[in-house]
């Protein structure tokens, strides 16, 4: 039970890691608002379900609070990247270089 | 409780953790527009949030759930509020 949590943990890193690795890569703006998302949904969805089945094998008893965390991601992220991308789209045809 | 198994499957989750904030962190440190800062600033918040649950499951102690939860909302309202100044000019209109 444990080495399937930590296992899960680990994909959620490796996720977090790839995405934080194309920020640092790509080239352009518009290209690199891509590869975050990938480790602030799915990488954070395996995270938060290795830390549940982790406390509730524990505990054994059902741990599920870390749901909380789960969905305000899935509410917070989408409205931050709408923000930041119409933010980037007014700056660069104000000033497309600067 | 932990095996050498889980041991070492999480010292490697905690050092890709490290190695995806510090790259965020570089990025945050090199880009060259402001709203790539911002980008890197909502990256490195939530590799720190995945950071401190793993440290929460390595201790086994549910405490730290709830420093992974305030780093989400204030890394939520702080990159929001930044990428509502880049838009606007000013925060709260």
């Amino acid at each position: 039970m444990t080495t399937v949590a930590a296992v899960l943990v680990l994909a959620g890193a490796l996720l977090a890691f790839v995405g934080s690795l194309g920020l640092l890569r790509m080239k352009t703006f518009f290209e690199r608002v891509h590869p975050p998302t990938m480790g602030t949904t799915l990488g954070t969805a395996f995270v938060l379900a290795g830390s549940m089945l982790y406390f509730t094998a524990l505990e054994s008893r059902l741990v599920l609070h870390e749901i909380l965390i789960g969905v305000f991601m899935m509410l917070s992220t989408p409205v931050t990247y709408v923000l930041l991308g119409r933010a980037a789209l007014r700056r660069e045809r104000k000033a497309p270089d600067a | 409780m932990n095996s050498d198994f889980v041991v070492l499957t999480m010292a490697a989750a905690q050092l890709l953790l490290a190695f995806a904030m510090a790259f965020a962190f570089c990025r945050l440190l090199r880009g060259p527009h402001a709203h790539d800062r911002v980008l890197a600033l909502d990256t490195l918040y939530v590799n720190a949030m995945l950071l401190i649950l793993s440290f929460g499951i390595v201790w086994g102690s549910r405490d730290f759930f709830e420093v992974a939860l305030v780093i989400g909302a204030l890394g939520f309202v702080s990159t929001g509020a930044a990428a509502k100044f880049l838009l606007r000019g000013e925060v709260i209109e």
